[in-house]
């Protein structure tokens, strides 16, 4: 064991071993590396990998609340549900279930909107405070503060500001001479709200991450270029914009994937309302899972739907990166 | 550049600045200010003070549930958290420095993982730990949360481990320790910075769990903050001054904490995000 222990992993080269001795000898170079991941590997599978699979068999079934298994008081109800193979695949993707297409539509829409308005706005603020001037750490501390509000918390707080009855917002507009807006009670003016929280919440990450890059670009590159006569939208799109990469490209993925996957905002405004037309995706799947007769089946396919989705997206993003990568390099 | 600033840039400069300020603070000080209306209903008439006080903080600490939901809010976020970082830490160590059989594949799990929201794995987690009797338990919510935490940890501290030189760990191979020892002896402590921003990180993000504490969660007194505090404002009463008080409550400490930490913060993300 110890002389084993002892031993770099990145070692010299094994020399030629028969097939037979292959798996001990991987075994022998690599039992560290793989007794150190095993709790990760371990855990993963069971709350992760596990549930995944039996989510898949769930889709394949007609499970809801009336017929799984269940115990009550110490009567065992046992489960009744059947396999029913891909009816609630093609349920959804056909969209004979009605809900999946307007909510995809709305989830694409509220992506690139928020994170669109998030990039803009927090670079635009950055580049702003990039610069000597008075009371910048002040103006800095100010806008952070937002990032530092619990999603949830921010949420409850809107909720208030937007109230249709008394809230300060519409009481704001009325004092300019607009009439109030039922913010959260019709469609368009709650999705114009979840957006607007939601940009709220997520322009101060944006700024700080933004404005880390902007002072990583050396100054010698401006000055290069205000000799050269660049006007200052030239040298936006030949300095800053080339400076900023490595790091605009990885929070703008960042935020597509939290903005995404945003949960707290949609269900703590709106509740997905009214009549479901903020509910994204995941809002869906939840609504489905636990309200009104419990559709696991239907919730569990459409969370399949929205993790094969995403697995696309990651496989297309490491081929990004490792393009990206390559292109340091060379 | 100051110096060739004329006035007018310049006072266009700051009127953006203080506009974008207002839009920041103002939603919070808005919670803060409505939290001190005592008189009921004053928050439906904006452009009234009534009177100021600190009723609605007596009210939701002495007469709500607010410090049950706050402890167990405390007990889940930790627990998730010191479990994410105890499991992840030697997976990002391992992934960081070695090359073995497998490599790819957990690299993938942890950044596909790490992208699954609640939604996907809800309706089997809840039948699972139904099945095990920790719906409702702390355990059972520290369990799922690790579900988002784990691989969450180990993409970060993969990240973080990947900027500390590799001769401190041919150093310390040199003098006799084991991959484990070079580790636990010199990585960790030189990782410090890292890891707390990983844990502060899982710490905020189990904090603010919504979707799991919302169906796993099922007696009054197991509730965390978001799940109860919802309770304050239902379609049957609208109870703004306890739900503003007890807004302000979680904020504060929040905001103190993360103002300290938020340079970190970034960097933490983006070194784990830019290298795979």
């Amino acid at each position: 064991m110890t002389t084993t222990a002892v031993r770099p992993d990145n070692g010299v080269a094994a020399p030629q071993r028969p097939p037979r001795r292959k798996v001990r000898g991987l075994l022998a170079k690599h039992w560290y590396a793989w007794l150190m991941i095993a709790p990760v590997v371990l855990v993963i599978s069971v709350l992760v990998l596990y549930p995944l699979a039996r989510g898949i068999y769930l889709s394949l079934t007609n499970a809801t609340e009336m017929n799984v298994g269940r115990t009550i008081g110490a009567n065992e109800i046992p489960a009744t549900y059947d396999l029913i193979g891909l009816d609630n695949y093609l349920d959804v993707l056909s969209g004979a279930d009605g809900a999946f297409y307007p909510r995809l539509l709305w989830t694409i829409q509220w992506t690139v909107i928020c994170v669109t308005l998030h990039f803009t706005l927090g670079l635009g603020l950055a580049m702003l405070l990039n610069r000597a001037m008075r009371l910048r750490t002040l103006y800095r501390m100010l806008l952070i503060l937002p990032w530092a509000v619990p999603p949830f918390v921010a949420a409850f707080g809107w909720r208030l500001i937007l109230n249709d009855q008394g809230g300060v917002l519409n009481a704001v507009l009325g004092a300019v001479g607009i009439s109030g807006v039922d913010w959260l009670g019709q469609p368009l003016a709650a999705k114009v709200s979840v957006i607007m929280v939601n940009v709220w919440l997520g322009v101060p990450f944006m700024m700080v991450a933004l404005l880390g890059g902007l002072q990583t670009i050396p100054k010698e590159l401006y000055e290069a270029a205000e000799m050269d006569g660049a006007t200052p939208w030239q040298r936006f799109r030949a300095v800053t914009m080339p400076g900023l990469r490595p790091v605009s490209g990885t929070v703008v993925l960042l935020g597509t994937i939290w903005t995404f996957n945003q949960f707290p905002v949609i269900a703590l405004l709106t509740g997905g309302g009214p009549g479901g037309s903020t509910n994204i995706l995941v809002t869906e799947a939840y609504e489905r899972a636990f309200q009104g007769i419990r559709d696991y089946a239907g919730a569990a396919t459409y969370g399949a739907v929205i993790a094969s989705m995403l697995v696309v997206f990651a496989f297309f993003y490491q081929r990004w990166l490792r393009r990206q990568s390559a292109e340091v390099l060379t | 550049m100051s110096a060739n600033r004329g006035k007018l840039s310049s006072t266009a400069l700051h009127t953006t600045l203080v506009a974008a300020c207002v839009i920041a603070v103002f939603p919070v000080a808005w919670v803060a200010l409505t939290s001190l209306k005592t008189e009921r209903d004053t928050w439906a008439r904006p452009d009234e003070l009534g009177t100021i006080g600190l009723g609605n903080y007596g009210q939701v600490l002495a007469d709500t549930q607010f410090t049950t939901w706050f402890l167990n809010s405390l007990i889940v976020a930790t627990g998730t958290t010191v479990f994410g970082v105890l499991i992840a830490a030697t997976a990002g160590y391992a992934a960081s420095r070695m090359r073995f059989p497998g490599h790819r594949p957990l690299m993938w799990t942890f950044l596909v993982t790490q992208m699954f929201p609640a939604a996907v794995l809800i309706v089997p987690l809840y039948n699972v730990l139904s099945g095990l009797g920790l719906l409702n338990s702390y355990g059972g919510l520290i369990l799922a949360g690790s579900t988002i935490a784990v691989p969450y940890c180990a993409w970060m501290l993969k990240g973080y481990f990947d900027t500390i030189p590799v001769s401190i760990d041919e150093a310390g191979r040199i003098d006799g320790l084991s991959p484990f020892g070079t580790f636990w002896r010199l990585i960790v402590p030189l990782a410090k910075p890292g890891i707390s921003v990983t844990i502060f990180y899982s710490f905020i993000t189990a904090w603010g769990e919504v979707a799991f504490a919302g169906v796993f969660m099922q007696s009054e007194d197991r509730y965390t903050l978001p799940v109860g505090m919802a309770t304050f404002v239902s379609d049957f009463k609208a109870e703004w001054g306890l739900l503003t008080a007890g807004s302000v409550l979680v904020m504060l400490p929040a905001a103190a904490v993360f103002f300290l930490v938020q340079r970190h913060l970034v960097a933490g993300l983006t070194a784990g995000g830019v290298k795979s």
